[in-house]
């Protein structure tokens, strides 16, 4: 019995480290993209908050363009669907999806808090770096 | 004045949970009865304070005093009254009261309905929980005061209710919730209490089991009424996401799932003593746990309240407490719980030890995918986020050998049983649960999926296996023959299937689709084809927004639904309001994006087959535990139990 509990165990434990590795999903910060310090092509997420008027819809499609900043370097995300409900000019944002290249991001699942004057604590920490150095 | 009353009461609360936590203690210290006597006044006392406070703060709510911060922060003048009542439940502030409420609710139930426990347990009981309510209250005292002023004059009509949580889901999945999750804390009183003592009466379970199953029901409903509500305003048709406090509500469930049927061994036949303890202790941990995941802020999540560091600090330092001081004295007793039988390799106590084996790393599982972001930055390992691939891959995986195992113990005789026999008397039912599915998708002409058959099997092993157990019983026994709690197995197994069902051809047959759509257009989804009739401009009492008419065909009948996109005047958040056409075996979900260029919208399309399943299923699972907990045998008179107290 005890064997079989433990080699259950073992087993767990060899399927969450496996699961854990191939889904977690790295944060970056835009100015860290643009430098070129993100995987291309590798899920990652991105947070920062939307340039004001830089959000472009094709209107053909449900495609849509838009700038995120963390106030030291922009980068634009491409998205194809719909967007939450308070996805709005100056409001924050974590995008996930992966990097074209370092000026560009794809854009598989679009996140925006149900609070409007919510900032992603990456974008806050980012932030903070930024004042203080 | 109506705000400094409810502080003056909730202050007087507090000193009556201080005199239930040091009287009858002393009592027992001393061996002075009459003090032992008092906790029960204790009790009453504290419960009428705490309901003052709670009614006070409706009052404030009611009344729009905008003097107070937290009814400045979570209503405002036009909202509707019933969204003022549950408002109150709307922040964290208020929510900590509701969660004190909800404790001494169930400490009065507690002292008004364990007469038959021997006088000095019941004390004990009571003067554990009185500690736990010390705790809680001095949290909402000095870091979460709801009745807090602020002296400015507004002008305001106040910030409103979060549009989000405006919706009838808010009225009961709070209170559900939180009754399950607090309600462990009579499971964990009852531990505490007979490890204290030293010595676990042979009907310690007896007593402990239908106050576990009452908290259990409430968190079931509680999860289930959250699943189905993220379903409709949150979540764009999606039901679980394992979002970290999801998760949160999920591990103290699973631990409680297991506690219940190692509590049913406990019962029957006096093993696992020390395991059960144990259990009784994790439940409410999570319970904490899981309060301090998500009023810390240490995750962020659509549940996170306001951060504060403070109140962070003081909920890690009460988990501490609590956890740590039950675990020491749970390794200091645990060895005179020892049993000495110990059963047979193949017997139902060993199908109950495993499945408690796999609710545990199950929630280990999930427990690690929640705080692992938390530790790597703890570390200063980066920011990281680990998403639904994750518990899916582990979920899954786990979850397939404890279905097979759900359909195999039903049938296991306690002690000891023959595998060859279990074999005879399972063969036919586990052929035909695997012949079964592929013959109903090929009638149906679904598409053979993998996953689908995987899920179907499992369901009808989980059925037919259990049924046929029942069927059994009744043979042997008669109708009468077969207890409730029986029944409330029956019942929350099928439950589990049928969840199961639900989960699996919902997630392979579902199709989504984003499309663009004016008035006039039609979309064919599934063989239904979904028209966009008008839209009309809406006035609700704190909104403004608009309204659409959908039509739903299937070449015969024609259904119309009405999706919304509201606008709050507060804030000018929007919000969207989805709309379903539900029958038993499927839904069709149209849920309005955002407006594009020439009146056209934006519009996310569903078919979701078996969606309701989920939920029904989980309403099965509480109405099982329902049946269980109405079993009349925790209710007869205790007086052979109740006197003859065993040593161990």
């Amino acid at each position: 019995m005890i064997i079989f509990v433990l080699s259950i165990l073992a087993i767990v434990t060899g399927l969450v480290l496996y699961a854990l590795r191939q889904n977690i999903s790295l944060f970056y910060t835009p100015t860290e993209i643009a430098a070129g310090q993100a995987p291309e092509l590798h899920g990652i997420r991105v947070g920062g908050m939307i340039e004001k008027g830089s959000i472009i819809r094709s209107g053909r499609d449900l495609t849509v363009e838009f700038k995120i900043t963390d106030f030291t370097k922009t980068i634009t995300v491409i998205y194809t669907g719909i967007l939450p409900d308070l996805f709005r000019d100056g409001q924050g944002v974590v995008a996930e999806g992966e990097v074209i290249d370092p000026l560009h991001f794809r854009a598989t699942q679009v996140l925006a808090k149900h609070d409007a004057n919510y900032m992603p604590p990456e974008v806050k920490a980012a932030l903070a770096r930024k004042v203080n150095s | 004045m109506i705000a400094e009353l409810g502080l003056f009461f909730l202050i007087f609360a507090l000193l009556a949970s201080m005199m239930l936590a040091v009287v009858p203690l002393l009592g027992l210290q001393f061996q002075r009865p009459c003090w032992q006597d008092t906790a029960k006044t204790y009790v009453i006392w504290q419960f009428s304070f705490i309901a003052i406070a709670y009614l006070c703060l409706t009052s404030c709510f009611l009344l729009d005093d905008f003097s107070i911060v937290y009814v400045v922060n979570n209503s405002s003048i036009a909202l509707p009254w019933f969204y003022k009542l549950c408002a109150v439940w709307g922040g964290h502030e208020g929510s900590m009261l509701l969660w004190v409420a909800i404790l001494s609710f169930w400490m009065i139930l507690v002292a008004f309905f364990s007469s038959s426990l021997d006088k000095e347990m019941y004390t004990r009981v009571l003067v554990v929980l009185g500690w736990l309510s010390i705790g809680f209250i001095l949290f909402l005292l000095t870091t979460s005061n709801p009745f807090l002023r602020q002296f400015q004059v507004l002008n305001t009509q106040g910030r409103d209710l979060n549009p989000l949580l405006q919706d009838p889901g808010f009225l009961f999945h709070p209170p559900m919730l939180y009754m399950g999750y607090v309600g462990f804390s009579v499971a964990f009183a009852f531990a505490i209490a007979a490890l204290w003592s030293g010595k676990v009466e042979a009907s310690w379970s007896k007593w402990t089991r239908p106050w576990t199953l009452a908290a259990w029901c409430c968190l079931t409903a509680g999860i289930t009424l959250g699943s189905w509500w993220a379903y409709r305003e949150l979540g764009w048709g999606g039901w679980w996401f394992w979002d970290p406090v999801e998760n949160a509500s999920f591990m103290p469930w699973l631990v409680g799932t297991a506690l219940l049927h190692s509590l049913a061994v406990t019962e029957q036949r006096q093993q696992f003593k020390a395991w059960t303890m144990l259990l009784a202790i994790a439940a409410f941990s999570l319970s904490l746990i899981g309060t301090f995941l998500v009023r810390s802020g240490v995750l962020t999540s659509v549940h996170a309240f306001a951060v504060d560091p403070q109140r962070g600090m003081y909920i890690l330092g009460f988990l501490l407490i609590v956890i740590g001081g039950s675990l020491v004295l749970f390794l200091f007793r645990a060895q005179t719980l020892q049993t000495q039988t110990s059963p047979g390799l193949v017997s139902r106590e060993s199908a109950l030890l495993l499945n408690n084996v796999f609710l545990v790393v199950i929630m280990l599982t999930v427990l690690m995918g929640t705080v692992y972001p938390l530790l790597i930055d703890g570390l200063g390992l980066g920011k990281l986020s680990v998403g639904a691939p994750y518990f899916n891959a582990v979920f899954v995986p786990l979850m397939i050998p404890m279905l097979l195992l759900m359909g195999i113990g039903v049938h296991l005789k306690w002690n000891a049983d023959k595998g060859r026999q279990v074999f005879l008397r399972l063969n036919k039912t586990f052929i035909l649960s695997l012949v079964l599915p592929p013959l109903l998708l090929i009638t149906t002409g679904s598409e053979l999926d993998f996953s689908v058959l995987l899920g179907l099997t499992l369901a009808l092993w989980v059925i037919l296996s259990t049924l046929n157990a029942l069927y059994k019983k009744i043979a042997e026994r008669g109708l009468s023959g077969v207890g409730q709690s029986y029944w409330g197995m029956v019942l929350a197994h099928c439950g589990v299937a049928a969840t199961v069902i639900g989960i699996s051809v919902s997630t392979a047959y579902g199709i989504q689709d984003d499309v663009q759509m004016n008035p006039g257009k039609t979309f064919n989804l599934a063989g239904y084809a979904i028209q966009f009739i008008k839209q009309t401009a809406l006035q609700g009492p704190n909104y403004k927004g608009t309204r659409t008419e959908f039509s739903i065909s299937d070449g015969s009948t024609i259904k119309t639904i009405y999706p919304e996109k509201r606008l709050y005047n507060i804030g000018q958040m929007a919000m969207t309001e989805s709309a379903i056409d539900v029958t038993p075996f499927r839904d069709i979900y149209v849920a309005l994006g955002e407006p594009l260029n020439d009146n056209s919208w934006s519009v996310r399309l569903y078919y979701k087959p078996f969606v309701r399943w989920i939920w029904s299923g989980g309403f099965m699972i509480l109405a099982g535990g329902f049946c269980a907990l109405t079993d009349r045998r925790y209710y007869q008179k205790r007086r052979v139990a109740a006197t003859r107290g065993i040593r161990v």
